[in-house]
């Protein structure tokens, strides 16, 4: 029926499944943003938005419509070029790593013998992928505060470069003990083997089948990915390029319109990314009781995952204040970053001895 | 090891400031979704003024001026004339009553002076707050808009019993 081997079916399906993702995370972004306002608004005694549409379900929509119409406004000395690029970097790089997510296992379609992989593309070196395109998104922020030609702004950008270069050090090293355990970079590899690595009953088991899942072998990585993440994120507690008490708004004070709405887009892409690599790597990513029985339920246990972190970063702004900027780097570089190549060493000093032969 | 003893605490108060952001999420909010819901004010609170009437419909006015004095940013412009008519068919309780009684809300501070001042009790805080206009002329309200029997009243507030507790009405659920 459909021929794979020709290079335009292949490519034509492949961009019909960027598509979908790309649909479908933007969307999930867009609820974000209201889920946060919310659920913030929750913690703090309010209702939130709740008039655009049943429960202020249509409130993204109307956002986006506000962003369009505001008035696009470009600093009379900035560096126009750089200036219009960087929040295109920004966008472009926080798309890009959607791409090797598994968001689910094989699935066939009922009455057909046609299976496909819930995986845009699958290939060896996925999370090194994930980590050289994230780390250009330092880019989109840095070149924003410096071509905006303001003290804001370039304050922003500063401290925002010096920020995500520190937290990506430990960001990267807490994955290195998920990579000693697998084996592997491919995220799908990486998922695979935690379905049932202890060879307990069926799979079916909610409390049996989540032992199988990294987090229990790397507890500590975890814990210092959960908060680098926080920090690659730029979220609060870790929000200094954007401390709207000190710097106005930080890199993007100079924004306006479309542009400050691919920054904000940016952001929460960001977030979700990196939750669904937490939830790929540590939780199992769609491997979940009664996966194996039944496939699709993987999407499903997936995006639980995801929603999951997501609610704990709104959580976490819920609640804690910003960090100062001499603590952020003391806890960077004295704290998480020790921390973490104790976690490597730990690791691959018992995967030398055979502990995580499965 | 103070720097175990050191995570152990924060990761502690860490727990405690979370669980207790979390509690509050499923708590009654103290928002009132104003336009829909009616707001509840204090028994005493100071809103547009009303001009009162005595149990026959005429006005308790009698021209004096004390409201005027006591005003602190003179925004009450009063002028007074003789009524010679019958005490039945007068329009204020007194021969003498107000022709014109204004009120400029552009500079009106609610302060509740004129209130203290009037001795005939002829004048009082009402509580209409909605007023917005959409020019500048329309703040300046006339006897027409004062008096108790021409004011409009808005249906988006309800006064509260003297002995109910408005501040804390959604605190303890």
């Amino acid at each position: 029926m459909l021929n794979l081997d020709n290079p335009l079916v292949f490519a034509g399906i492949k961009f019909l499944g960027i598509f979908v993702a790309f649909n479908a995370v933007l969307m999930i972004v867009a609820y974000t943003v209201l889920a946060e306002r919310r659920v913030l608004a929750f913690i703090q005694g309010r209702v939130g938005p709740n008039r655009v549409g049943y429960g202020g379900v249509l409130q993204p929509f109307a956002d986006l419509l506000k962003f369009i119409f505001k008035e696009e406004i470009v600093p009379d000395k900035s560096t126009k070029f750089i200036y219009i690029l960087a929040p295109i970097i920004a966008i472009t790089s926080a798309l890009m790593t959607i791409v090797v997510y598994p968001f689910g296992p094989r699935v066939v379609i009922p009455f057909t013998d046609i299976s496909f992989e819930m995986v845009v593309t699958r290939f060896d070196v996925a999370l090194l992928y994930v980590l050289a395109v994230t780390s250009v998104g330092v880019y989109g922020i840095t070149l924003a505060g410096w071509s905006s030609n303001s003290k804001y702004s370039l304050m922003g950008g500063l401290r925002s470069a010096a920020q995500l270069i520190s937290y990506e050090l430990s960001l990267g090293l807490s994955l290195v003990g998920v990579i000693l355990i697998s084996g592997s970079l491919d995220l799908a590899t990486i998922v695979e083997q935690q379905g049932n690595r202890w060879g307990f009953g069926d799979g079916l088991n909610i409390i049996l089948q989540p032992l199988s899942w990294n987090i229990f072998l790397q507890p500590l990585g975890f814990l210092i990915y959960l908060i680098s993440a926080i920090a690659e994120t730029n979220r609060v507690p870790f929000d200094l390029p954007e401390a709207e008490t000190e710097l106005v708004a930080g890199f993007h004070t100079e924004y306006s319109a479309l542009k400050f709405a691919l920054f904000f887009m940016a952001e929460y892409v960001n977030m979700f990314t990196v939750s669904m690599l937490a939830a790929t790597l540590f939780l199992g990513g769609w491997q979940g009781p009664g996966v194996a029985q039944l496939p699709i339920l993987g999407v499903f246990w997936f995006l639980g995952k995801v929603i999951f972190f997501l609610f704990f970063y709104i959580w976490l702004r819920g609640t804690l204040p910003r960090f100062r900027f001499d603590q952020l780097m003391n806890f960077g570089w004295k704290f998480l970053l020790p921390v973490a190549i104790l976690n490597i060493i730990l690791t691959a000093t018992l995967a030398f001895f055979g502990v995580f032969q499965f | 090891m103070s720097i175990i003893s050191d995570i152990i605490d924060s990761t502690k108060a860490i727990i405690k400031g979370m669980s207790i952001t979390l509690a509050q999420i499923p708590k009654e909010k103290w928002t009132v979704q104003y336009p829909d819901d009616p707001v509840t004010l204090q028994p005493r609170y100071r809103g547009q003024h009303l001009l009162h009437v005595d149990e026959l419909g005429r006005e308790k006015c009698v021209a004096c001026f004390l409201c005027a004095a006591a005003c602190p940013s003179d925004c009450i412009y009063i002028i007074a004339d003789d009524d010679p008519r019958p005490e039945e068919e007068r329009i204020g309780v007194d021969e003498r009553y107000a022709k014109i009684y204004n009120i400029d809300y552009g500079r009106c501070i609610f302060c509740g002076y004129c209130v203290e001042a009037c001795p005939k009790d002829a004048i009082t805080h009402g509580y209409n707050f909605e007023l917005s206009v959409y020019t500048r002329a329309d703040l300046l309200k006339t006897k027409d808009d004062l008096l108790i029997t021409k004011q409009k009243q808005s249906p988006n507030y309800r006064v509260a019993f003297s002995d109910e507790d408005v501040d804390s009405e959604y605190k303890e659920i």
